[in-house]
């Protein structure tokens, strides 16, 4: 059993748990007792195996950078999450968390979404399996991300505003807690990141790991070993960091880089990097780092990235961060802005705002020229379009 | 001397519990609306102690603590405003607050602070039983709080009986799968599992809490169990009426 993954209770090290309210006790219990042997079962292995291939179109490739790799003189590959169905990572654990939601009998399905990804691919697999879906969404962005909005309309889903707080992510997600407080025993809550009450880390982390279960079989191909000397990802909540880091996490061999969202700069008041400024506190269920006020009030992040202005950071990562096994650096929204340019012009790939983030770090840290790096590629830019129009005056 | 929370279940009557949201509808109001409501015959107060992200609350709660915020209620300022408040009502005192700002608080600084003033109880719906024993039981009683639990329709018999035997003073019952506020009245279904809970004979007597806002409601929530709590129909009330209408809503509901 490794030490940076959840024990019996949800905790890694000091983070984690389940602190919710008694009214969603019967919710996540039938769950936590449920999901290991659920997802153990050879019928469900068979059907997530075979929608992941057939249907998201994995695995997806670890592609060698070849010009990126020149400009910075050192190895680089890029694990291409951004080629799956919908256009992200995201999908991986919405198709997972749809067959344990049939496989418990459940017959609706909610959501909680800031940008729209995690709306988008559980509309997607709702639409797929034929379940009532709806995704709550702060009305903030509701009015700047209209395109997921209508993707997920299109696919059939009920898209409820979050009008509570300050209208965004955390106030969707409470909408969504709230939702399953009033429908503890039809509904099956589709958390979209490795955050929430246990056993949300440790499922949706499970589910995202197949990312770097072929990132090891992809790495032996082409340069004779399963490890990278690093790997590098962005995290917000941070599914896509725990995909890519979950078989690497015992191997003290490969360094783990966690990047953060630092927005107009660590200190500016305006910024999403919650281990430099959060501290150890509880926020939907989960006991973590999280921004939040002197008197324990959660602050409202900010990051030119909604996928990355989540005021907490999962459980699993606040004790990466605390043991020191990853490090965390923080990127502003113009260094991500420059490294996504990059990106684009170097290799043709343009990343989701989010994804930029974890490529600025080519610019901070000075790798060798033997190193092998892993990116994880999480999600394509097609949904920043407009955000990289007004930022380059394209 | 204040009255204990035990004592006060030593009567056949039908017990009123109010919830408000300190620091709403203005900042200082807290100290008047507790004169008021112990002056209009109200049994228990629950004092709410505002969070950010209360995902337990419906929309009026969650309102009257983003208004309360606002209006700039700490942690600090509701303990300053207590600090005398048993020179001024007898009444027993419960907070009632989401574990986060606890725990920035300090959780032995605020169970000390709350013993000081003379608060009896804490009512802190997101933390868990089993973290509560393993971590802060100690702590909580030394000063002489007890925590009272919620049970809910949906909570196992054995769990209601696990935390019976926890509880000290009375048992929070959320009278249906909901937020606060969230339902109007009570169907069939949330009368048999009152009288369900009833049934059990449990050896800790029950506040039905979730729903309740007039009468009728308070008397279908309490024709199996010891008295009633009422927040988000309050709180509509004084945001609209006043705070110095106090005793006209405890009078409809004792009527």
């Amino acid at each position: 059993m490794s030490k940076f993954l959840a024990d019996e209770n949800g905790y890694y090290g000091e983070f984690g748990g389940a602190f919710i309210p008694e009214m969603l006790y019967p919710n996540t219990e039938e769950l936590r007792v449920n999901y290991l042997e659920i997802m153990q079962r050879d019928s469900f292995q068979k059907e997530f195996k075979h929608l992941l291939k057939d249907y998201v179109g994995r695995p997806t490739p670890l592609y060698y950078a070849q010009r990126l790799s020149e400009t910075y003189g050192t190895k680089i590959y890029l694990k291409r999450e951004d080629l799956c169905h919908t256009g992200a990572h995201k999908v991986n654990n919405t198709i997972g968390q749809i067959l344990m939601a049939k496989a418990l009998g459940k017959k609706r399905i909610i959501a909680e979404t800031g940008a729209g990804q995690h709306g988008v691919a559980t509309a997607t697999v709702c639409a797929l399996m034929g379940i009532e879906c709806v995704i709550y969404m702060g009305e903030i962005d509701i009015s700047r991300q209209a395109p997921n909005v209508a993707r997920m309309k299109l696919l059939g889903a009920t898209v409820r505003a979050a009008t509570s707080g300050s209208k965004t992510l955390k106030d969707a997600t409470n909408e969504a807690i709230r939702d399953w407080i009033n429908n503890p025993v039809d509904t099956h809550y589709i958390i979209g990141s490795v955050v929430g009450p246990h056993p949300y880390p440790d499922m949706v982390a499970r589910f995202q790991s197949v990312i770097s279960e072929e990132t090891k079989k992809q790495l032996l191909e082409k340069e004779g070993t399963e490890n990278p000397t690093h790997v590098i990802a962005c995290v917000g909540g941070g599914s896509n960091a725990a995909g890519q880091f979950y078989h690497y996490l015992d191997r003290e061999e490969v360094n783990i880089i966690a990047v953060e969202a630092a927005g107009k700069g660590v200190h500016s008041g305006e910024s999403a990097a919650t281990s430099a400024l959060g501290k150890v506190g509880i926020i939907h269920g989960s006991k973590t780092l999280l921004m939040q006020t002197v008197d324990g009030q959660i602050t409202e992040p900010y990051s030119i990235s909604a996928g990355l202005d989540y005021p907490g950071i999962g459980p699993m990562h606040a004790h990466l961060y605390n043991s020191k096994r990853a490090q965390f650096v923080s990127i502003t929204d113009a260094e991500a802005m420059a490294a996504g340019k990059r990106l684009s012009e170097l290799e043709g790939i343009i990343p989701a705002i989010e994804t930029a983030h974890a490529f600025a770090v080519l610019e901070h840290k000075k790798f060798e020229s033997d190193d092998i790096i892993v990116f994880n590629c999480s999600g394509r830019g097609d949904k920043d379009l407009q955000t990289y129009i007004d930022y380059f005056e394209l | 001397m204040s009255k204990s929370i035990s004592e006060l279940f030593n009567t056949d009557k039908k017990l009123v519990s109010i919830y408000f949201t300190a620091g709403f509808p203005q900042l200082h109001d807290t100290v008047e609306i507790i004169e008021n409501l112990e002056k209009s015959g109200v049994d228990l107060i629950e004092i709410g102690l505002p969070f950010s992200d209360p995902l337990a609350d419906g929309p009026t709660i969650q309102e009257s603590s983003t208004k309360a915020l606002r209006n700039g209620m700490t942690t600090e300022l509701l303990f300053e405003q207590l600090s005398d408040i048993r020179q001024r009502v007898n009444i027993p005192l419960i907070i009632m607050g989401y574990f986060n700002p606890v725990m920035q608080y300090g959780v032995e600084a605020f169970c000390q602070k709350c013993e000081d003033i003379g608060i009896d109880a804490l009512i802190l719906p997101d933390l868990p039983l089993r973290e509560y024993q393993l971590h802060y039981k100690e702590i909580f009683n030394r000063h002489g709080l007890d925590l009272i639990y919620l049970i809910t329709p949906q909570t196992p018999e054995e769990r209601i009986r696990a935390i019976d035997e926890m509880s000290n003073s009375f048992i929070y019952m959320v009278s249906s799968s909901s937020t606060t506020g969230a339902k109007a009245g009570f169907s069939e279904e949330n009368q048999e599992y009152f009288k369900r809970i009833a049934d059990m004979k449990l050896k800790n007597p029950t506040l039905v809490g979730f729903g309740i806002s007039d009468k009728n409601s308070f008397d279908q929530a309490t024709a199996h169990s010891q008295g009633a709590i009422i927040g988000s129909a309050f709180i509509k009330h004084i945001e609209t009426q006043g705070i110095d209408q106090i005793s006209s809503f405890v009078q409809n509901l004792k009527a």
